[in-house]
């Protein structure tokens, strides 16, 4: 045996592998414990989520009957990397597309690593026949499938403004709120938009283990972490369909707005806005093309005028006047004033129609004589002991505001304009502080001027004119998830500024409107109709008609406001349509045909 | 004492437990974890031999048989026959050039019948038996040339011709024969020299050369300072200072003109991986990152035996082979982790330990032949999954999937625990 010259290196060696050893340890313990970063990726790497997309709540009038519901709606997708060779042309006649779209489409998604082991949408919204025929040979185009998903569809076709519609999310609201990911829908306006959250329901997830090929490889913890979908809800609306379906079928050819309103409760039963469309238009395969075309018809068809036009009220406003007068003080049931065929002051001269005069409170609402209502301003504004004008005005403003005029109601519809009741300090800028005085701003008294009010808001005072005191915000879901499970936040009772003794008066004089006033053609056989008409005159062109309306005069169940845009004296069209619907609500049937078909026929669009 | 190591005291007389029992352990590891990775369906029969868990059994019986056989074998047969052996497998070598079958692009397979057959993974064995056998002689002494040159040549052969396969990874194992070759003798200026060479390669891939240029200037600078009036070290430090910064350049010279763009690319993302960025994931770095996601993953206890969603979902290519360490790292974590490399640390220890115990020359440098390249194997395949070394396709000894790979290093092992047993006896 040789001398061992070395044996000392045994020890390098050692340490040497020691050195090595401990360094993985190091390295181990950096990644494995102190580093997150690897677990991170870990998860989005090898977990896959898969969304399962609740089914939408239907939506549902106050009788039951369907306004909105899911439709089933087929999609084509392939997965490029699992298309085998397949007969082209046939796919595409199946389809109805070029057959050089097609093999573009799969030939880019094909080039993308990460697309083309990801679904590709082919078509989208298939007709149902070739849906059928589709699947009938879809085994021979191995790698597509055909995949099942939920439109919306409007059984009635109507009230497509309130109902509104849903699309796909955009991508700033999916960066506000992380529930949403891209090509999610959600509700863009409508009711579909303001009770999304209670619609849409809440999204399930199913946490999946996918291997590097993207393939499924079963549930990740055997499901232990997924998440069930939970459906969304059902919404019962306040919306009497045959009403809203009536009262869209009168509107025909004529711009304008119905509002219907249950006093006792606040609930919408009808809001009509012309011209209106077929809220279908906006679900399905054509919806870009439709959207366009109405977005570009100049009668505006996409505006819900019944909350967002803002029109002079006209005449209907003297029940206002009549009411915040008594109020403060000015004027009572026997307050007389003259009228020689107008308002005349200085060089100021308010024109008024024959009436008799001098007329008292009742009989001034009764012939809507404008002199009344600008002397009552006058005296208003003047002599109710305020030491200053713009101190008076205030608390006229006051009780304007209190009849839910010149605000915005804090309901469940999603726009909404606030009309307009000037405020003092509007007048300061406009004329200087302290020089304006009542006959400055004296055509507020007739409705006219800077006063402006939306079909709602007119309704609204309608029915809080016939509660004799208060109204429940207007609201439009009756009840959510079901039927009995009513809309509490939205049955607010507000009570106004004014006494309820001074309603009595004026619903008299309103009721006389109807017996021997401006509209006796607002009258329905065996109820008590009550109603004020308007003529409002505006820089559009000819008067808007409008009348406001309630029936019947005790216990009353539906209070109105109808405008028909620049079609004249508002006894002409808005009272008669008023009526049409009030009766067609309380009778169920409309026994007037001759009326009903002069009114339906009528073409008051701009040529 | 002679009288206690004669034969026919038992097949397990004097058998050293320690170096078995570690053997077990990581060969039992090995299945476990093979069997995690290859169990995606959840509990199933573990003898379904058409599933890697199930042949992995059977090659673990084969080489529980070939260790029996081993120890059956007269210790002192096994020297002489070193050069038959060493000769044969350089035949195979030639054979499977011919006949092997091409996987990946590279012929390192005999396909017998339903399985397949890696000489090169035996080749190690033979190389070690054969250099035993050449550095036990009475003529051997590594300062002659002679001798250097017929270790070079035992290594050289095989490694040219596991190289023509090709087969880059198992041909670098061989280089680990160094650590034993410094054991007995061979210049430290040598190895230092390598190691220096190899550091210098590496760091001028992470720092930039101009400014490893200053700091070699610089070193050198003072080096020289303490040299002052003694010339010929100055001369001596000075040229290998310019030696040294003029190699820094022609690696960067090679590196941007010689190599393939995939070569470049790989250590891009060896070298970008050292300073902490994980680069290309999505294609050239993809395993070396899947794998550290993976071990990483794992965290201090692991996610739980049969639990990582990493390994199973097949993220990692080679799961099984190459990259079994992932499987350990993330059910088994930290913990798990460090108890499986230090049994590699303590085998190899042990080995060194019972090689020094050896009295014959020949079992001793049969010992640190087995202890260097089991190390080399262990410090690459695990540094390669966490990270630490490049990637090179070598198994994990005993615990990556494979009758070859598993075979030939029990063999490997076992003949030197059967040496051991006679270590007091002059075996060759």
């Amino acid at each position: 045996m040789k001398k061992d010259l070395h044996s000392s290196r045994k020890r390098v060696i050692t340490i040497v592998f020691i050195v090595i050893w401990a360094a993985f340890v190091v390295r181990l313990f950096s990644i494995q414990v102190l580093n997150d970063k690897y677990k991170k990726s870990s998860a989005t790497i090898s977990i896959r989520q898969e969304i399962i997309i609740p089914s939408r709540g239907t939506i549902l009038d106050r009788n039951g009957v369907v306004l909105v519901q899911n439709q089933k709606s087929y999609d084509l997708m392939a997965i490029p990397v699992e298309i085998k060779p397949f007969d082209t042309l046939m796919l595409c006649n199946i389809l109805g597309i070029e057959p050089s779209v097609l093999s573009e489409m799969l030939r880019q998604a094909g080039s993308d690593p990460y697309r083309k082991v990801n679904p590709l949408l082919i078509e989208k919204q298939m007709l149902p026949e070739r849906v059928s025929m589709l699947q009938e040979v879809l085994f021979r185009f191995p790698g597509f499938t055909i995949q099942e998903r939920a439109i919306r569809n409007y059984p009635g076709g109507m009230a497509a403004h309130t109902l509104g519609y849903i699309g796909e999310v955009d991508l700033k609201k999916t960066l506000e709120d992380s529930y949403y990911i891209s090509g999610d829908y959600i509700g863009i306006s409508g009711i579909e938009k303001s009770y999304e959250e209670v619609l849409r329901g809440s999204k399930g997830v199913k946490k999946l283990l996918k291997d590097k090929f993207n393939r499924n490889q079963g549930p990740y913890l055997g499901g232990r972490e997924d998440v069930e979908a939970i459906s969304g809800k059902d919404l019962y609306l306040t919306l009497d369909a045959r009403l809203q379906e009536y009262g869209e079928m009168l509107m025909q050819n004529k711009i304008g707005s119905i509002v219907a309103i249950e006093p006792s409760t606040g609930e919408i039963l009808a809001l009509v806005t012309s011209p209106t469309y077929d809220p279908n238009l906006l679900s399905g395969r054509t919806r870009a093309q439709n959207y366009q075309n109405l977005l570009e018809d100049r009668n505006k068809p996409l505006m819900n005028r019944a909350l967002q036009a803002q029109y002079p009220p006209g005449s209907t406003f003297k029940i206002v006047n009549a009411l915040i007068g008594q109020e403060m003080g000015i004027l009572n049931p026997g307050t007389k004033y003259g009228c020689s065929a107008g308002f005349h002051m200085g060089s100021l001269t308010v024109g008024c129609h024959n009436h008799p005069s001098p007329l008292n409170l009742t009989q001034s609402i009764q012939h809507s004589c404008n002199a009344y209502y600008c002397w009552a301003q006058r005296d208003m504004l003047e002599k109710s002991g305020y030491p200053t004008i713009k101190a008076a005005y205030d608390v006229w403003r006051k009780h304007a505001l209190s009849l839910g005029l010149g605000l915005r109601f804090d309901n469940d519809l999603p726009y909404g304009y606030k009309g307009n009741i000037p405020s003092s300090d509007y007048y300061d800028k406009l004329h200087g502080k302290g020089r304006w005085k009542a006959l400055t701003v004296i055509s507020i008294s007739i409705g006219q001027g800077e006063v402006l009010t939306t079909p709602v808001q007119l309704a609204n005072l309608a029915a809080l004119v016939s509660n004799r005191g208060y109204y429940i915000t207007p609201h439009m879901v009756r009840a959510i998830g079901s039927a009995d499970s009513l809309n509490k936040p939205m049955m607010k009772r507000h009570q106004t500024s004014i006494h309820p003794q001074y309603f009595e008066p004026v619903i008299q004089g309103m009721r006389d409107v109807v017996l021997a006033g401006t509209a006796r053609n607002a009258a329905i056989e065996g109820f008590a109709v009550c109603g004020k008409t308007g003529t409002a005159q505006n820089p559009h062109g000819p008067n808007h008609s409008l009348f406001i309306a309630f029936a019947p005069m005790e216990n009353p169940k539906i209070a109105i406001a109808v405008i028909v845009e620049n079609s004249g004296y508002g006894a002409t069209w808005a009272a008669p349509i008023a009526s049409l619907m009030m009766e067609k609500y309380l009778n169920g049937e409309v026994k007037r045909p001759d009326v009903e078909t002069r009114m339906k026929n009528c073409n008051l669009m701009r040529p | 004492m002679e009288k206690r190591i004669s034969r026919g005291k038992g097949l397990f007389y004097n058998i050293d437990w320690t170096m078995v029992l570690l053997w077990l352990a990581l060969v039992v590891a090995g299945w476990l974890n093979i069997y995690s990775s290859g169990n995606k369906e959840g509990v199933s029969e573990i003898l379904d031999f058409s599933h890697r868990y199930g042949k992995q059994l059977l090659w673990i019986g084969f080489a529980v048989l070939l260790a029996l056989l081993v120890l059956m074998v007269d210790p002192k047969v096994i020297p002489p026959l070193s050069f038959m052996i060493y000769l044969l497998t350089i035949l195979l070598l030639v054979a499977v050039l011919v006949i092997g079958k091409e996987v990946n692009n590279s012929k390192s397979w005999f396909q017998i019948g339903g399985f397949a057959l890696q000489p090169s993974e035996f080749a190690k064995m033979a190389i070690s038996l054969a250099l035993a056998r050449a550095m036990s002689s009475l003529t051997f002494d590594i300062r002659s040339r002679n001798s250097q040159l017929l270790i070079i040549g035992i290594i050289g052969l095989p490694m040219a011709l596991i190289l023509m396969q090709p087969d880059m990874g198992s041909a670098i194992v061989l280089l680990s024969l160094v650590v034993m070759l410094y054991r007995f003798g061979m210049n430290q200026v040598l190895v230092a020299t390598a190691l220096f060479i190899l550091l210098l390669a590496l760091l001028s891939f992470i720092v930039s050369k101009i400014i490893l240029a200053i700091i070699l200037a610089f070193m050198a600078g003072i080096i020289i300072f303490f040299l002052r009036g003694k010339t010929k070290e100055i001369i001596l430090v000075s040229s290998v200072a310019i030696i040294a910064i003029g190699f820094v350049f022609a690696v960067d010279f090679i590196y941007h003109k010689g190599l393939k763009p995939h070569q470049k690319q790989r250590i891009e993302v060896y070298v970008s991986n050292l300073k902490g960025v994980d680069k290309d994931i999505r294609d050239v770095g993809y395993n070396f990152y899947q794998s550290k996601v993976a071990i990483g993953s794992g965290g201090f206890f692991g996610k739980g035996y049969l639990q990582g969603t990493q390994t199973k979902m097949n993220f990692i290519p080679e799961q099984d082979t190459d990259f079994i360490f992932c499987t350990v790292g993330e059910e088994w974590g930290f913990l798990g982790s460090l108890v499986v490399i230090s049994l590699y640390l303590l085998l190899i220890i042990r080995i060194i330990n019972r090689a020094e115990l050896q009295r014959s020359q020949y079992s001793k440098v049969y010992g640190y032949a087995v202890a260097s390249i089991i190390f080399f194997h262990f410090m690459i395949n695990v540094g390669m999954t966490i990270g630490l070394a490049p990637v090179i396709g070598i198994p994990l000894p005993f615990l990556s999937y494979g009758g070859s790979s598993l075979w030939a290093f029990t063999l490997l092992l076992f003949v030197f625990i059967r040496q051991d047993m006679h270590r007091l006896e002059v075996i060759g």
